[in-house]
């Protein structure tokens, strides 16, 4: 049955609108969990403020068990979703730089639109960073070009990766999140709170 | 004493809540377009738009640009880009109903004086903007839809942002502690 659209249930004219729909929904959501905020971000690599961890984690939990659910009643063919890629040596140096634009500056990009909107300008700032990185990432690709197809496994997943089964990562990272939930609490405890 | 506004424009969604929310339209999204959400991938439309616009002979020699140009699509007509739109005008409504849209302030740890805040806001985006087109997302389409389609590259990126974010704080603490 699913996905919708790729198996005719839902024209494809309709997907501008279901993606402006998804977006709406999407920074809705982001914004009322207090994303919009840069210092409440931040708070997850200090231990004052673990709304990240709590929100981002618990998403991708239940994204997850839906899918691993959705699959077993027939619901969606997850042979055709979209799997990203797996560069090794571009995802790491991709993800060490992001980390290190986090930290520096508070937002990530989906966030620093949520602060865009509510009329922070630190959030607006780090929106033209944004579009400057990828300019010049683009500039300099003749020099990275290396690095940004280093590594190429193709889209792997997974259970391909750790040769396990689907079900059995859910469960195990369904457990691993609840732990780093008690001790995200734990630490919460132990730092002082910060005024927001 | 604090007013009544600012009690409420401080109150937010519990945040397990919050995460089902995300997680159920994540779940959604994929089960009806069969990809997740994202956020990156509209700034790079844009950069991709403009260049074709200011400079068009140069983007379609640009090693990088010219693999997201095609002749039946304009750069901005893009599915990312419509669902940013989105996430203005939503994170719009949810801060109008809170009482948090003000107008334009920035919004920094009372160590550091707003010009600091929003040098280090530039870096940081810059930073970021250039990590994601290695990690081919960002935290919306890399780490958090990777993650739950079971992509390994989304996995790592998971990883790697917040492993490298944890390993950094303490160089910038003073910006935010």
């Amino acid at each position: 049955m699913g996905p919708l659209i790729a198996n005719g249930y839902i024209d494809p004219a309709w997907n501008n609108v279901i993606a402006l729909l998804v977006g709406i929904a999407f920074g809705y959501i982001l914004e009322a969990s207090g994303f919009s905020s840069s210092r409440k971000l931040a708070g997850v690599f200090y231990g004052y403020d673990f709304v990240v961890l709590r929100v981002f984690m618990t998403a991708v939990m239940v994204a997850m068990v839906g899918l691993v659910y959705f699959n077993y009643m027939g619901w969606i063919d997850l042979s055709q979703i979209f799997i990203l890629p797996t560069y090794m040596t571009s995802v790491i140096v991709g993800g060490v730089i992001m980390g290190l634009g986090f930290v520096m500056g508070g937002f990530c990009p989906g966030t620093s639109f949520t602060g865009v909107a509510v009329g922070k300008l630190d959030a607006l700032f780090f929106s033209i960073g944004l579009y400057l990185g990828i300019f010049i990432f683009s500039l300099a690709f003749p020099w990275l070009e290396k690095i940004y197809y280093g590594g190429d496994l193709g889209p792997i997943t997974l259970m391909e990766s750790l040769g396990i089964s689907r079900g059995l990562f859910t469960f195990l990272f369904v457990l691993a999140t609840l732990g780093a939930f008690w001790v995200a609490s734990m630490v919460k405890k132990r730092v002082k709170d910060i005024e927001i | 004493m604090q007013t009544n506004t600012e009690d409420r424009s401080k109150r937010y969604i519990n945040p397990y809540f919050g995460g089902v929310l995300l997680g159920l339209l994540l779940l959604f999204t994929i089960f009806i377009t069969g990809r997740g959400l994202g956020a990156s991938g509209a700034v790079k439309s844009s950069v991709v738009a403009t260049v074709d616009r200011v400079a068009p002979s140069y983007a379609v020699k640009q090693d990088y640009l010219k693999k997201f140009i095609s002749d039946t699509q304009r750069p901005m007509n893009n599915w990312l880009v419509f669902e940013t739109i989105g996430i203005f005008a939503g994170a719009f409504l949810s801060g109008l109903f809170a009482g948090r849209v003000k107008k334009f302030r920035v919004e920094h740890s009372p160590k550091i004086t707003p010009k600091t805040r929003l040098i280090y806001a530039t870096l940081g985006g810059m930073l970021f903007g250039i990590g994601s087109q290695f990690g081919r997302g960002c935290t919306s389409g890399a780490a958090l839809s990777g993650t739950a389609t079971m992509a390994t590259a989304g996995f790592l990126a998971m990883i790697l942002i917040f492993g490298s974010g944890y390993m950094f704080a303490y160089f910038f603490r003073k910006l935010w502690i």
